[in-house]
């Protein structure tokens, strides 16, 4: 009897917790649409979004002649669905131009002659030419290379289909010839670390103010909002620097990530990217209610940072609307940036949409926090 | 850029808040309805009012903090609605919450404020206020560290140490043991004397005793203002007290509860407040009350006297009266 009144009690105890949780966890909107929102927005981008064997690469096309053997060949190539021809390259220097902007990650070189060649019996060259900087993007579209091309003429009955195939495809890993990850990675987490440190580091800078009572005091002391945002996101541009030196100088020591480009636009980008950041993290410092929120906020910014901006998983394999969603992720735009400079040595010249779009970013980010900034307590 | 209006020439150089029918609301509520007062410089002025009436928010609509839905008013002879950023150089806020920075230490906190408000030699202005605040041995300790009290004389030192013409402090002395909350109306009486405009809200009656002028106030509005002895003149209460001396311990308490409820229920009886084994009775009829307590008068238990009403009186009067006409 007694054993069951306690077992009551203890039922009656742990109900009540659970129903003051739920009443809390209701009135709490941020974190109940975290609740929902995070798997669902995981479920859709890894089962719609992410794509490891992307497909439709854009691909520059260098012909010399156009021959049945050229058109069959282009034509069994963008029939695998892994090419899709977006320019026509009048030069080698122009193609390469292409793919160090990252317009194209192939380009397709058919050589004067070619047709002729292979009627001969010549063994000529087809060259493609991959931009190597992230491997998983473009390995399974070159292991297809050989096969299809090969299939496809003997179909059309250009070549025997006994025997060894009657030419070679001459196959170029631009920047990144031995496909190391490493030389993808360490950029990319350059760009994602200062992601996750920058949002949080200022999403609960305001929040902290507003939490502990000090806001009130701050508020009614002579200081211009937009002084207390430049010194509270001034300290952390320098843990940025020190973060991105860090980061870079290790991947240079450790992996031998080289630096192809140049190192005052990539200090520049750099610094760019970390007010960007920090400019979003003010921004949600500025919305959240608390400092939970705020964390929650940064996660929900962060994940699509990593998971569409090309971090972890190819750009080019996404469908189009989550490349338009990669396309407003400052991560997106950095992450091209920094890869460019380092592996491909990719100038200003090459980078300048990724850069002005950055700037863009980080003007509506910063446009959006002094407007939310209440400078009083109305 | 704020328009450096000159200060209106019908507002005296001596009055240091003047506001004139101020409203604020918040979701439909009105917090303050109408509110206007004029508070004289070098005066400390109490606000005084139950919990929600609308004291910390008036204060804050007179530094800036929020925006008033309707009124005028100005400070230090400054505009509240169009020179909200000049009025905060001039005024030192101390919120009812501790809300200096927990997590640095004293002469940082005091540095910070310095520095703000662009006080020259800021290191040395902190270093002064230490001395000031009796605080030098404390300087490196974490202001989250420091007890109830002198978390209080440090927030106001905090206030004062740009040399502000107006101080508002809202319930400045919550949680303060007596000691630290004696010591510290001193300080605002010297502060006065210096030149200083006090505005400060309290609970506490014995607080508002201490003030030169007082304003009561209550559903967000002005009940009554003026001097302590003024107020409660023009109250016009009549208050007896009935001390019972024919019984003692616990049937003197029996008893006291057992009058206190007849009395409460009788015609012309607006309140009754026991103190120990006394009764405080009060009516604003004085006739009715007299008639009211008439029958106890021959009880030989009750010493039956003609008393003064206190402040505390007065205020309960004042607040059940306004529910009243609320109703």
């Amino acid at each position: 009897m007694r054993a069951l009144a306690a077992t009551a009690g203890f039922l009656r105890r742990v109900g009540a917790m659970i129903v003051k949780e739920f009443i809390q966890l209701r009135r709490d909107r941020v974190t109940f649409a975290t609740m929902i929102m995070i798997p669902l927005l995981q479920l859709i981008l890894f089962g719609y979004a992410i794509n490891t064997t992307p497909r439709h690469l854009p691909t520059a096309v260098f012909a010399h002649e156009n021959t049945d053997v050229s058109r069959a060949i282009l034509a069994a190539l963008r029939n695998t669905a892994f090419f899709a021809f977006v320019k026509e390259a009048g030069s080698a220097e122009e193609a390469e131009h292409m793919i160090r902007a990252g317009e194209v990650l192939f380009f397709v070189e058919i050589p004067a002659g070619f047709e002729r060649a292979l009627r001969r019996g010549e063994q000529p060259q087809l060259l493609v030419a991959a931009d190597a900087t992230d491997p998983v993007g473009s390995a399974n579209a070159l292991a297809a290379l050989a096969g299809v091309v090969g299939s496809a003429l003997v179909r059309e009955r250009f070549v025997d289909a006994a025997g060894a195939m009657p030419f070679e495809i001459v196959q170029h890993r631009r920047y990144n010839p031995a496909g190391t990850s490493q030389l993808n990675i360490v950029p990319g987490l350059l760009g994602t670390i200062l992601t996750m440190t920058m949002l949080i580091y200022t999403a609960l800078s305001v929040t902290r103010e507003t939490e502990r009572g000090t806001m009130e005091s701050l508020l009614s002391m002579p200081i211009h909002p937009v002084e207390i945002m430049l010194g509270k996101i001034i300290p952390y541009v320098l843990v940025g620097i020190v973060q991105a030196i860090l980061i870079l100088g290790s991947g240079m020591v450790l992996f031998g990530v080289p630096l192809e480009g140049s190192a005052v636009f990539l200090a520049a980008a750099t610094l760019l990217f970390i007010t960007a950041n920090l400019s979003v993290g003010y921004t949600f410092s500025t919305l959240a209610q608390n400092q939970l929120q705020a964390v929650q906020m940064s996660f929900m910014f962060f994940l699509p940072s990593i998971l569409l901006s090309g971090f972890m998983f190819p750009f080019s394999g996404m469908p189009l609307w989550a490349q338009w969603i990669g396309e407003g992720l400052p991560l997106t735009h950095y992450l091209r940036m920094v890869r460019g400079i380092l592996l491909k040595g990719s100038g200003f010249a090459d980078l300048r949409v990724d850069a002005a779009a950055l700037v863009a970013l980080m003007l509506l980010a910063m446009g959006i926090a002094v407007a939310r900034f209440r400078q009083t307590l109305d | 850029m704020e328009a450096q209006a000159p200060v209106p020439a019908r507002v005296a150089p001596e009055v240091a808040i003047e506001v004139e029918n101020l409203c604020k609301s918040f979701g439909g509520r009105r917090v303050v309805d109408n509110l206007s007062m004029r508070v004289m410089r070098g005066q400390i002025y109490g606000f005084l009012g139950p919990n929600g009436s609308g004291k910390t928010t008036t204060i804050r609509m007179l530094c800036g903090l929020l925006t008033p839905d309707s009124g005028r008013g100005t400070c230090l002879g400054m505009d509240i609605l169009t020179q909200a950023r000049r009025i905060r150089e001039h005024v030192g806020y101390m919120t009812q919450r501790f809300s200096l920075y927990q997590d640095l230490s004293v002469r940082e906190n005091l540095e910070f404020v310095a520095r703000v408000y662009g006080v020259p030699e800021p290191e040395k202005a902190a270093g002064d206020a230490l001395k000031r605040l009796g605080l030098e041995g404390r300087g490196k300790q974490l202001a989250g560290a420091l007890s109830g009290g002198w978390k209080q004389r440090l927030a106001l030192g905090a206030c004062i140490l740009p040399g502000p013409d107006l101080l508002l402090l809202d319930e400045p002395t919550a949680g303060v043991d007596p000691k630290a909350r004696r010591e510290f109306w001193a300080q605002i009486h010297d502060l006065a004397a210096e030149g200083l405009t006090v505005l400060v809200s309290t609970h506490y009656m014995d607080e508002a005793e201490r003030c030169h002028e007082i304003a009561y106030i209550a559903y967000g509005q002005l009940l009554a203002q003026g001097t302590v002895q003024s107020v409660i003149a023009a109250a016009g209460l009549a208050t007896v007290t009935i001390e019972i001396a024919g019984a003692a311990g616990h049937e003197a308490g029996l008893l006291v509860t057992r009058l206190a409820r007849e009395l409460a229920a009788l015609e012309g009886v607006e309140m009754v407040a026991p103190f120990g084994t006394a009764l405080h009775v009060s009516g604003r009829d004085p006739a009715a009350l007299e008639a009211a307590i008439a029958p106890y008068r021959s009880d030989a238990r009750l010493v039956i006297r003609a008393d003064a009403p206190t402040l505390e009186d007065v205020f309960i009067d004042l607040m059940s009266r306004s529910k009243d006409e609320l109703r």
